[in-house]
């Protein structure tokens, strides 16, 4: 649905996205994950054809991005949530979705079918009449996702829909774009919160102007996944560390009564390690298995970037 | 391009202004002051008949009528840079020009809604500087001065080129400005030469016939075309979502 070839935006000398190649299958939802700065925002102007690319290719189904002719068939299949919500705050809730409807065309009936159904999903429908400037932030972002979808897109940009709102707006917001996915639109989220994009999306890239990774978010967990056995005993013994580090050769650290033990294979090393411990006459208390998770991925790749 | 959908904008823009009280005293106010206000002085100088002969009272009536001028070149600047400025800071313009609509239509479409109503209140305000200068003066004259071929002129000329001229004008200086009040100030320059024109006409200069309405329209209409060209140059999708804002 998405394919994009060695994508790269310039503003003069600063290469703000450079090089990105991905694809993004239809009903798939994507997630761009990167810190502020890193490109996410300007790859989805872009691709929403409302600014030039530098080189590189880029098409949303069979049009091409930079085409002119391609950019209003690009533009009329796609929904946007920018990073602002940008609506009109003397206008209805009503009024605000009624003229994106009619700006994207849709027929009277279908318009106010449409228009009713997304704001009663998004429990907006008893305020339809109220102007947007008396809603709450989280009302303001719900009422920006049923203008995006309005005119039923086939693809749905999201930047960063959930920064700023409280628990329970980002919630509701989380699970309208599940809701969304489950009606088979293609989605593309840009978010800096790494549990929304582990909750919601089938695949992830890590930018930060180019490319990073890419791929699910358990395969990022895995091809970074360091398994670290966490075992907390009733005391730390010097005999004890000598003989696991005879044991094991892999890194080991040591806090209060605490140790922290690099293992390739757990299953195998685990066991072999709590006899050592026992052999030496070491009580243990507690044995946890710590996985990666997609935060220290994140941090990781990002971090070796620097 | 399609007029339909510079309309929609158009439209959303117009009922955006019917909301905003300031919008609407300054679209009645100065109306207001040209259709009523000017005649009234008419009335008031014209009751102390030693002061004013017949060929002074017409050259006084002649000059009030460039006020339709100057009024269509301040109105629209008022609502123009108010719609710019305003989806900027309402950071509207990025889903705006994410939908179907080209650069020419939504600037088209934003030039219809700043054109529009101040050049009704102009024309509605000539009705009543028409109706009361001929009440309060016929007696001097003894003719009804009104409707003329000037003032013809300057309504069906001067009024529209001088509203397109600010509002070509708004729309580069909206681009740069940052908040409305700043950006209406900005743009009110614009009118300067309006003035001149009318303070040369006052003190006798120039003879606002309709030779000199003609070569004014001919002056605007180039100075028309020019910030045309300047301000579909300003209003382009990625000049706006990377300089404006």
């Amino acid at each position: 649905m998405i394919n994009i070839e060695n994508l790269t935006k310039k503003f003069g000398e600063i290469t703000a996205v450079e090089g990105l190649t991905l694809q993004v299958k239809e009903g798939e939802v994507f997630g761009f994950l990167g810190p502020n700065g890193a490109g996410k925002t300007t790859t989805i102007r872009m691709l929403c054809c409302l600014i030039s690319k530098t080189s590189g290719e880029a098409k949303i189904g069979d049009y091409q991005i930079g085409k002119a002719a391609d950019s209003l068939q690009i533009r009329k299949m796609i929904g946007l949530v920018p990073d602002n919500v940008g609506l009109y705050d003397d206008l209805t809730a009503f009024e605000n979705l009624d003229f994106y409807g009619k700006l994207y065309e849709c027929p009277e009936g279908s318009r106010k079918e449409n228009i009713e159904r997304f704001l009663k999903m998004l429990g907006l429908w008893e305020r339809k009449d109220a102007r947007a400037g008396t809603f709450s932030k989280g009302m303001k972002q719900k009422l920006a996702l049923a203008r995006a979808l309005v005119h039923e897109p086939k693809i749905l940009f999201m930047d960063e829909p959930t920064a700023n709102l409280d628990p329970e707006s980002a919630k509701t917001v989380r699970d309208f774009i599940l809701e969304v996915k489950k009606q088979g639109r293609t989605i593309f989220l840009n978010t800096h919160n790494l549990d929304e994009a582990q909750r919601v999306c089938d695949r992830i890239g890590i930018i930060k102007k180019k490319l990073l990774t890419i791929g699910t978010p358990e395969q990022l967990r895995e091809s970074l996944s360091k398994p670290k056995t966490e075992i907390r005993l009733a005391q730390v013994t010097e005999t004890m560390l000598s003989t696991l580090r005879k044991l094991i050769p892999n890194k080991i650290e040591v806090s209060d009564n605490k140790l922290l033990i690099d293992v390739t294979d757990p299953d195998n090393e685990n066991p072999a390690i709590i006899a050592a411990i026992a052999s030496t006459g070491g009580q243990v208390r507690e044995v946890t298995q710590l996985v990666s998770t997609l935060e220290d991925v994140y941090l990781q790749i990002v971090k070796e970037t620097k | 391009m399609r007029i339909s959908k510079a309309w929609i904008v158009a439209a959303k823009d117009m009922r955006i202004f019917l909301r905003k009280k300031y919008l609407i005293y300054s679209l009645v106010a100065l109306p207001l002051i040209i259709g009523i206000g000017l005649p009234l002085v008419l009335h008031l100088v014209g009751a102390r008949k030693q002061a004013l002969n017949g060929t002074a009272l017409l050259s006084i009536m002649n000059a009030f009528s460039f006020f339709f001028g100057i009024g269509a070149g301040v109105l629209p600047i008022i609502l123009a840079s108010y719609s710019l400025v305003g989806e900027k800071i309402e950071k509207s313009l990025e889903p705006l020009l994410a939908t179907p609509i080209t650069d020419s239509e939504l600037l088209l479409g934003k030039s219809i809604a700043a054109f529009i109503p101040p050049v009704c209140a102009i024309y509605i305000s000539s009705i009543f500087f028409m109706g009361l200068s001929d009440l309060w003066t016929h007696n001097i004259l003894g003719y009804l001065y009104f409707p003329n071929w000037n003032i013809g002129l300057i309504l069906l000329a001067v009024v529209p080129l001088s509203a397109l001229l600010s509002i070509g004008w708004s729309v580069i200086v909206s681009s740069r400005a940052t908040d409305v009040r700043a950006a209406q100030l900005q743009s009110t320059l614009i009118i300067i030469p309006f003035f001149v024109i009318y303070i040369m006409t006052e003190i006798g200069a120039i003879t606002l016939d309709t030779t000199t309405i003609w070569i004014i329209s001919g002056v605007i209409l180039v100075a028309d075309i020019i910030l045309f060209f300047l301000s579909t140059k300003t209003f382009q999708r990625e000049e706006i979502l990377t300089k404006w804002t």
